[in-house]
């Protein structure tokens, strides 16, 4: 079967099930109901007073009864310096756990150790946002059974809510907590900032565990995940490397590429009719991405224009912005350098959001949409402005689909930032590997060889034009960058699916297949 | 061109090709070792231009590897010249 936007996925996936096709970005929305259901949170009980601490993890795990075929879930944001998500994983294949579905709100390098338990049998399904390093590598080669499911952040609250996901243990690294569970990333030797992706597994995750190695005194202020939600407390020595969780502020890049990019894409926001008082935005922490934070910021300041809110994952640039007065608030559901946390600690107008209320598509408005700027990368993006963030040119995976699409449908302008090849690889292309985020909700890209517009954007395209600035078809784009990077020879792949991309409304936006050797 | 002596050009630097070339016993042909990022994608267009760029120099005999870091076409081709100039010179 095709979906609407061409790609062939089969009616039925092992491991998934009937498939249900990507329709259009906001076909399933707009009637304003969901027919998916919602499923009941667990309900518990503790009595007056009864102590939640457990001396080590082994033991707090070894309460909940885990059992073969549960499902264990993480949150990702101890960036490169967690531990926690291996360690649990190594305490549950020592108490012989198997087929355990694991899904964490994304996966990164300092998962590279989990390889072993996908290889015998401990894992068997994942759910994330993101896969990399030899982690990406083996599940593109075929090392699971079941496919991937590769969901947007948004779409992971979605899935949790609409019992998709079923969680039976979530363990919370938290660089805070009390004796209670009241829990928080916002100060501590391993601060790491906001808690956001982990607010819905504490509602909905039939046993909780907190993990932290910093137990403060009753209460653990500010409250990011509430006592009332959690089973268990754990003091450990280090809920990871804090060099690498505390990577200290994020620099605006240097490269002559990535800033003349950034300069082009600013210049698109400020005519675009978009670049008003009031106006909200959002930037990723990625080379050229962030960069356009710093040439939208000296815009503002000389023109004297203030916005509204920022939002996403935050760097310390963002908080820069905030504190400058440039927007009066930031909503954090992410923060991706150290310096952030003190800001969401201190700063009344510095808001620790959930996922639910960042980007999922099923409630009654998340903030993404009501975003007017959000400025994207892409690994790859084709003719029909469709744009891949999880596979490489090699066809492996190795990205994250992030809050990538669940942005893009929700902001008045969509700006992709990305340079038109990258060594000898094309990044314009006529196909490319997998979509993840619709082009119908990408209205420009931006290259150093020229701006696309999306032709369903017409009135922007004028206003555009009308700026000077040097607007090109898509097309057009795609043929000069062939010209210089030649043709290259179509990646094979075998009938295997190894992983399946969720829209953020749970239809099947694409698949992914195996990479033959 | 006569390949007399072992040289080199490029670098290992991202977009660049780094050659090495170096002279074969007799008549043994061409041998051509290939190292790319990008093997899947350019890995048979490299070795053709690496041939076709032999076959210009009228080299039949020698031993060429080729490491390469998703060099453009005309840095390829300037590296390979480079490292047969040097390699034919005493």
């Amino acid at each position: 079967m095709k979906n609407t936007i061409g790609r062939e996925i089969p009616e039925k996936i092992d491991g998934i099930g009937k498939v249900d096709l990507f329709i259009g970005a906001w076909e399933k929305l707009k009637k304003g109901w969901m027919d998916e259901i919602t499923i009941p949170p667990p309900n518990k009980a503790k009595m007056p007073h009864q102590c939640k601490s457990c001396m080590d993890l082994e033991k707090a795990i070894a309460l909940t009864n885990p059992k073969n075929g549960m499902t264990v879930s993480f949150h990702h944001h101890l960036r490169n310096g967690d531990n926690i998500l291996v360690k649990t994983i190594d305490i549950l294949a020592k108490m012989g756990i198997k087929d355990i579905t694991l899904a964490s709100s994304s996966l990164n390098q300092s998962h590279d150790p989990l390889l072993k338990y996908l290889k015998d049998g401990t894992i068997t399904k994942i759910w994330t946002s993101g896969l990399r390093g030899v982690l990406g590598k083996a599940v593109s080669n075929g090392l699971l059974e079941y496919p991937v499911v590769i969901h947007s952040h948004g779409g992971r609250v979605r899935a949790i809510h609409t019992g998709k996901i079923q969680v039976d243990l979530v363990i919370i690294a938290a660089s805070a907590a009390d004796e209670e569970g009241n829990a928080t990333g916002s100060h501590g030797k391993s601060a790491f900032g906001s808690l956001g992706y982990a607010m819905i597994d504490a509602q909905y995750a039939k046993q909780v565990i907190v993990v932290t190695d910093n137990m403060v005194d009753f209460p653990c202020i500010p409250i990011s995940i509430s006592q009332n939600f959690v089973d268990y407390v754990v003091k450990v020595d280090s809920i990871g490397d804090a060099s690498r969780i505390a990577t200290g502020t994020t620099r605006i890049t240097k490269s002559p590429l990535d800033l003349r990019i950034a300069k082009l894409a600013a210049d698109v926001i400020e005519h675009s009719g978009f670049f008003t008082p009031g106006f909200s935005f959002q930037v990723g922490a990625g080379g050229a991405s962030l960069a356009v934070a710093k040439f939208i910021r000296e815009k503002m300041t000389r023109q004297g224009l203030k916005g509204s809110f920022l939002l996403g994952g935050v760097t310390s640039y963002i908080v820069d912005m905030l504190e400058e007065g440039l927007f009066r608030t930031v909503f954090d559901v992410q923060s991706f350098d150290a310096a952030v946390s003190s800001s969401i600690l201190n700063n009344k107008n510095h808001i620790e959001i959930p996922a639910s209320l960042y980007a999922n598509p099923f409630n009654c408005g998340c903030l993404t949409n009501k975003l007017d700027v959000v400025v994207l990368g892409a690994l790859e993006i084709d003719t029909d402005f469709n744009v891949n963030v999880i596979t490489g040119s090699d066809g492996t995976i190795r990205g994250a689909s992030g809050g990538h699409s669940d942005t893009a449908s929700g902001a008045n302008l969509t700006v992709v930032v990305c340079p038109s090849f990258r060594g000898r690889v094309a990044i314009v292309k006529k196909k490319i590997h997998t979509i993840v985020t619709p082009g119908e909700t990408i209205d420009v890209l931006v290259t150093e060889r020229g701006i696309c517009v999306n032709p369903a954007r017409p009135e922007l395209e004028e206003k555009l034009i009308k700026a000077g600035l040097n607007i090109k078809k898509i097309e057009d784009l795609q043929k000069e960058v062939e010209s210089i990077v030649g043709v290259e020879k179509e990646i094979e792949f075998t009938d295997k699916i190894v992983g399946v991309v969720e829209y953020r409304d749970g239809t099947i936006i694409d698949v992914i297949r195996q990479v033959k050797n | 061109m006569k390949i007399i002596k072992k040289a080199q050009a490029g670098t290992f630097e991202s977009s660049d090709i780094l050659i090495l070339v170096e002279p074969v016993s007799g008549n043994s042909g061409r041998k051509i070792e290939i190292d790319s990022t990008v093997m899947k994608e350019y890995g048979e267009s490299i070795k053709e231009l690496i041939n076709s760029c032999l076959d210009s120099f009228h080299i039949q005999n020698i031993h060429l590897i080729a490491k390469d870091k998703g060099a453009l076409k005309p840095t390829i081709q300037a590296r390979i010249e480079t490292a047969l100039k040097r390699a034919s010179q005493q």
